[in-house]
């Protein structure tokens, strides 16, 4: 099987639904890119990572939307081509931008469906970079997905490798519901194995990605390949450490979380987000009130601590969770400690 | 420009729904029989009916919170609308919306919208899946002169303008912003001005005259069912009553609507118009007139009479599948 990475794996997802159904539409600043310039050259970027090179191409500009710096606007006309019978894929290119479009999702995408009594079919996907890691700074390395899982009406999907994406994408633009589609930016050159052919991958359904017995970590996205990697090395040490990657949060496969705590007894939840009424907590609070009499030590939680996202290469290293974080919080739940999970530095 | 007499009856027809309905819609708040906010859209008649009378079903319209007319003049059925108005089961959206947010995509109406700015981006959006389609569609957003000032309305004029999309920005100016008057809230003072600056046609029109609504939504429909692009409407006519049903306009001087009333009217103002010039006859008009007021007593009933939700009611319709 063709190794891909995520950014040509979303490509090629676009690629097979565009030629699939002609009512799916890519918007989104730049995603042909060049328009406009004094090189002449059109398609000179297609997308800030070049994750929608080619698609003007192959299906005309009248299919691959790129528009000005116009947030609600974009998001806003995506929605309302959703309600009347496109199905565009919307790229909001970075997740903090969501402070200028906000209202286009909370109050309208979110809504429609509820609002109009059930009658109307809002088909519309947000692909969205989320992740700190390379020095972008508060305004650009956000994860602000736990806002969006908060908000009923929206799908929050976070694939972790190459094969989900593809899997995920597929399901997301064939779903009638909006579809925030989170990508880590520094992930999109993290192969694996991938079909050429389509296939989709149902919300809701965790996978699990390390098999074990010890303890359960629960992780989104690029921290799920810690949590692989920090299992990989506990094993050798003879401690088995379950990881359970979601790949949705909402809807969230609850049923494999919980199954997992109650063989485990043990819960670490892994997250990039602030900490604060995040999904960290939330899978807490699952233990918490749903599998209680299971637990044998107090869940922990390692996510970014609550302050923005620094610039400082120096300080961000210790604003995301890491490796040492990871395997300290195991270790400490087997020997029934939490107290230096709180604190990063 | 000439007007078939049946369009205008039925133009008049309309406006005379909306009137008869946004006034017994009064009587119902100030009874305390009707749930949540009510915003009236009484002297602004001729600007929903005046742009609709352009529109088909499959050509869509995003609306305000002051949305009863819009609706109306789209073809919703009245009696849905005040199903939805009382929060009953077979409103248009099963009570769910209510008069802020009553949608009817089958006859094009993509929602009154209760955030002020909302609609002009989803509107947009119907206008570029007419674009993509090649259907002739058009996209119409009701825009009020508080509204104006969003920045969603600036991005959704700019997108329409790059994309040259099939797209009308029909601004109402009633006059006011909530409680805020236009000659202050307005920065620039010239919403037609604003639009114009964006590089599409941009005409101000006096709104409680239907026939000037409907000329100007002639030539804008046309250039965007021939692909040229979005064009602004500026309709001017102020609106009678307060921002919600209840406010107490404590901001307007006194007899300024009494003054409304006699002077500019939009249904006096069409009904001389048109028997005087295109035949119609006074008495089809009181005949309507009667009927309407049949109508919408009988709908009044039927929704004050109707089933509520059922409690089940609230867990559905969030997602499709979940």
């Amino acid at each position: 099987m063709p190794q891909k990475n995520i950014r040509d794996a979303i490509n090629e997802t676009l690629k097979l639904e565009m030629r699939r159904d002609p009512r799916v539409v890519v918007i989104g600043e730049d995603v042909v890119g060049g328009l406009g310039g004094s090189s002449g050259v059109e398609e000179a970027a297609g997308g800030t990572f070049g994750v929608t090179a080619g698609l003007a191409a192959e299906f005309g500009r009248r299919r691959v939307i790129d528009t000005p710096i116009t947030e609600s606007a974009i998001i806003g006309m995506a929605g309302g081509a959703a309600l009347t019978g496109l199905r565009p894929v919307a790229e909001l290119m970075f997740i903090d931008f969501i402070g200028v479009c906000f209202d286009q999702i909370l109050n309208q995408i979110a809504k429609f469906r509820y609002m109009f009594g059930g009658k109307a079919r809002v088909p519309v996907v947000i692909r969205t970079m989320t992740g700190a890691g390379l020095g972008t700074g508060p305004q650009h390395s956000q994860s602000l997905y736990n806002m969006l899982a908060n908000v009923p009406g929206i799908k929050v999907v976070l694939p972790s490798n190459a094969y989900d994406a593809k899997g995920l994408l597929t399901t997301a633009i064939r779903d009638d519901d909006p579809v925030i589609f989170c990508e880590n930016k520094a992930m999109y050159l993290d192969a694996c194995e991938v079909p050429d052919e389509s296939y989709t991958i149902p919300f809701g359904q965790a996978a699990i990605t390390r098999p074990g017995s010890d303890v359960t970590v629960v992780a989104l996205s690029r921290m799920v390949t810690l949590a692989n990697q920090v299992a990989d090395k506990l094993a050798g040490e003879g401690i088995r450490v379950e990881v359970v990657d979601p790949r949705t949060i909402s809807p969230l496969d609850t049923a494999t979380i919980l199954g997992s705590v109650q063989k485990t007894g043990r819960l670490v939840a892994v997250d990039e987000c602030n900490p604060v009424c995040s999904f960290a907590s939330e899978l807490v609070s699952l233990a918490a009130c749903e599998a209680y009499d299971a637990l044998q030590a107090a869940p922990v939680k390692v996510t970014a601590p609550h302050t923005p996202v620094p610039a400082a290469p120096d300080l961000e290293q210790y604003y995301v969770p890491s490796l040492a974080r990871i395997e300290e919080a195991i270790r400490n739940t087997l020997g029934g400690s939490t107290a230096s999970a709180r604190k990063v530095v | 420009m000439s007007y078939d007499p049946i369009m205008l009856l039925d133009a008049y027809r309309r406006m005379r729904a909306i009137r008869e309905f946004e006034e017994r819609m009064r009587r119902e708040v100030q009874a305390g029989t009707v749930p949540g906010f009510v915003h009236l859209y009484c002297g602004e008649e001729a600007i929903a009916v005046g742009a609709c009378m352009h529109l088909q079903d499959t050509d869509y319209i995003g609306s305000t919170h002051r949305g009863h007319g819009h609706c109306i003049a789209k073809g919703c059925d009245i009696e849905g609308l005040l199903l939805e108005i009382y929060c009953k089961q077979g409103g248009l959206c099963n009570g769910k919306g209510g008069s802020m947010h009553m949608a009817d995509l089958n006859k094009g109406m993509l929602g009154a919208n209760a955030i002020v700015g909302g609609a002009p981006p989803i509107a947009i959006g119907a206008a570029l899946t007419a674009q993509v389609l090649g259907n002739r569609g058009v996209a119409l957003a009701f825009i009020g002169d508080g509204a104006s000032n969003q920045g969603t309305v600036f991005e959704s004029m700019h997108m329409a303008t790059v994309h040259k999309l099939p797209m009308i920005f029909m601004y109402e100016n009633n006059g006011y912003a909530e409680f805020s008057g236009a000659s202050w809230h307005l920065g620039g003072g010239d919403i037609t001005r604003r639009a114009g600056g964006f590089g599409m046609p941009a005409v101000k029109v006096d709104g409680t005259d239907f026939f000037a609504v409907y000329d100007a939504m002639a030539e804008a429909v046309r250039r965007a069912r021939d692909g040229e692009g979005p064009s602004s409407i500026e309709a001017v006519a102020m609106r009678w009553y307060g921002h919600f049903e209840g406010d107490m306009q404590t901001y307007r001087k006194k007899g300024e609507v009494d003054e409304l009333r006699k002077t500019s009217d939009p249904l006096p103002k069409f009904e001389e118009r048109a028997t005087r010039e295109f035949g119609l006859g006074v008495e089809e008009l009181r005949e309507i007139d009667e009927e309407l007021r049949e109508i919408i007593d009988e709908a009044v009933d039927v929704a004050k009479a109707a089933p509520k939700p059922l409690a089940p009611e609230l867990y559905t319709d969030v997602y499709g599948s979940y």
